[in-house]
């Protein structure tokens, strides 16, 4: 897989939170991670970030080990980030996010802003606003199109749909889906279940840190114990 | 009925004794409170060692003055501070990134809380404050030269023929004028700039700013060299206006500090409406209204008292005043500025 994290395991200075943990995407892939609240799925994005040191395991991206580069090296390597909370800078606008996105670029990035107002045409009409004054899902639009503009290789979101409307959802999902296309790799944790798999390639179930299932989005929405614990019978 | 020319004569007394001072203290009170503001927003602590440092910035302005009027050189009708202004800047920046590496620097790095911070810049405050006294000493000094007016009361009386004169002083105007370049300056490298951009993202959100990117030690750097240029600045401008006394520096603190709360800390456009408001509550408040009101009211009506709310002596109380009731019912001030914990 393009990238993985391999048998992580470890925590925030206390206990472990993710033992022996292991999760991938490749590229062209969406991958979801599921499981109940407190499962330790945001703790594996973060480890996977380089946001939380592993005791135990190794992160890889392509053919290089970057399990002990800081975030920014990350980000320099290609991977873009979508934080759970607190992901536009409120007081700025549309068009700033995302050239803040941009930050390490030193070339032209006109291009890449057309592309993101292609993707996300209501950020077109709102680039003078500020992202602090947008509804739920035009922020979280925002947060994408920042994580995009570096020309990420891999795009992780954490919970990019919380606390939107249905139809926001099923469109934001949409949005994923062309990145997808388009030949990154998607590693995504969601809390809504049955949706986010349906649109999986690849799925894993994390329960108390460890990998409880794991399988293509469909053997997992097929499987009767996922379906029990998690996706409502 | 006031006759027109007794309006005239109350509104260019008003002019001439609040509304002018007002606004050069404003001005001063304004860049001051920038800097505080910069820095809280950026670093995260209320800086206690703003005031000393404006005091160090203006003891090298004045060094400088003294070296070039030794060798001849002024600015002709405007104060030789100014061109002492540049290199003046230079050295407090500086200092200002030397104290942060050795002091501000080792808390960030142990990830300090907040008041930790706030607490070595009160010792940073009493070491600035000691070299400061050390080479300039305690008493009043003026450094200002050349041109001491640019309209005189007595002129303004003879050219309009009013019995209230109109004084502008030069270290008046410069202030202003100072002041609004340096304001736009900043203002223009804030919005327009990609490091100031950078700047305003890391001081809006730290986490996400590192995410994309952005050098943490190169947007405090900057913000170091910003806000030793404001105090500087305020700080020689201050001194021209008034005069140079260590002490006084250290009571700036106090309307320096309202200005940015009253504003909404970690937000420059408030610290500039803050000093102005600040600075002209204080004037106002101080002020003996009896001369204006003689112009505008009956002679019988005349008042017996000063028509003063404050003496001032109590100065000071207008921006404990504004602190205490701008903490009280709108925390984070009239721009929504962060709240100091
Ligand atoms: N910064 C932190 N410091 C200490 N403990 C933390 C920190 N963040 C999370 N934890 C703990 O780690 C455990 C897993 O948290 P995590 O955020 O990874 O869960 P999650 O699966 O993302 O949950 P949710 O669905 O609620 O987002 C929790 O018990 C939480 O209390
Ligand atoms: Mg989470």
């Amino acid at each position: 897989m393009y990238l993985i994290g391999q048998g992580m395991t470890g925590g925030y200075g206390g206990a472990d939170i993710i033992k022996d943990c292991t999760i991938g995407v490749d590229k062209g892939e969406i991958a979801v991670i599921v499981g109940p609240n407190g499962a330790g799925k945001s703790t594996a994005m973060k480890a996977m970030l380089g946001m939380l040191t592993i005791r135990q395991g190794h992160v890889r991206l392509g053919d290089k080990d970057i399990t002990r580069l800081t975030p920014q090296a990350r980000v320099g390597e290609g991977i873009a980030f979508v934080p759970q909370t607190n992901n536009v800078f409120t007081g700025m606008s549309v068009e700033e996010n995302l050239e803040m996105g941009a930050y390490l670029r030193r070339d032209d990035i006109r291009h890449t802003m057309a592309q993101i107002y292609d993707l996300f045409p209501i950020l077109k009409e709102k680039r003078r606003q500020n992202a602090g004054e947008l509804s739920g899902g035009q922020r979280q639009q925002v947060a994408v199109g920042r994580a995009l503009m570096t020309r990420p290789s891999v795009l992780m979101l954490d919970e990019p749909t919380a606390g939107v409307s249905p139809i926001v959802m099923g469109e934001l999902f949409d949005r994923i889906i062309e990145v997808r296309d388009t030949g990154l790799a998607v590693l995504m944790v969601e809390q809504n279940a049955r949706q986010a798999l349906e649109i999986a390639d690849r799925g894993y179930v994390l329960v108390g840190g460890v990998n409880w299932r794991e399988g293509t989005g469909e053997e997992l929405l097929a499987n009767p114990e996922v379906r029990k614990s998690f996706l409502g019978g | 009925m006031p006759e027109a020319t007794d309006i005239l004569n109350a509104l260019v007394l008003m002019t001439n004794f609040v509304f002018v001072p007002a606004l050069a203290y404003g001005s001063q009170l304004a860049l001051g409170a920038l800097g505080v503001t910069l820095v809280f927003g950026i670093l995260r602590f209320a800086n206690f060692a703003h005031g000393d440092l404006m005091a160090f910035g203006t003891t090298i302005v004045i060094l400088m003055t003294w070296g070039l009027q030794a060798q001849g050189i002024t600015a002709g009708p405007v104060p030789t501070a100014l061109i002492a202004l540049v290199p003046a800047i230079l050295v407090t920046a500086i200092a200002a990134i030397l104290i942060d590496r050795s002091v501000f620097g080792f808390y960030r790095k142990r990830r300090a809380a907040p008041v930790v911070l706030v607490i070595a810049s009160v010792g940073v405050m009493f070491m600035l404050s000691a070299i400061v006294r050390f080479i300039m000493g305690t008493d009043d000094r003026r450094f200002s030269d050349g041109e001491r007016f640019i309209i005189r009361a007595r002129e303004f009386r003879e050219m309009t023929g009013l019995d209230e004169g109109l004084a502008i002083q030069t270290t008046q105007a410069l202030t202003v004028g100072v002041a609004i370049v340096t304001v736009t300056a900043l203002f223009v490298f804030l919005r327009r700039s990609r490091t100031g951009k950078a700047m305003r993202a890391y001081s809006d959100n730290e986490d996400l700013a590192l995410l994309s990117g952005i050098n943490p030690d190169r947007v405090v750097l900057i913000t170091w060299i910003i806000a030793a240029a404001l105090a500087t600045i305020a700080g020689a401008l201050y001194g021209l206006d008034k005069s140079f006394k260590p002490f006084t520096y250290f009571q700036l603190l106090l309307p320096i500090f309202a200005a940015a709360i009253l504003g909404g800390i970690g937000q420059p456009i408030g610290a500039v409406v803050g000093g102005y408001i600040v600075a002209f509550s204080e004037v106002m408040m101080t002020y003996a209204y009896k001369r204006f009101a003689t112009y505008l009211v009956p002679e019988t009506w005349a008042p017996e008292g000063l028509l003063q709310f404050l003496g001032t002596d109590y100065k000071f109380a207008v921006s404990f005043i504004i602190l205490v009731v701008v903490l009280l019912i709108r925390p984070t001030g009239i721009f929504r500025g962060a709240v100091i914990k």
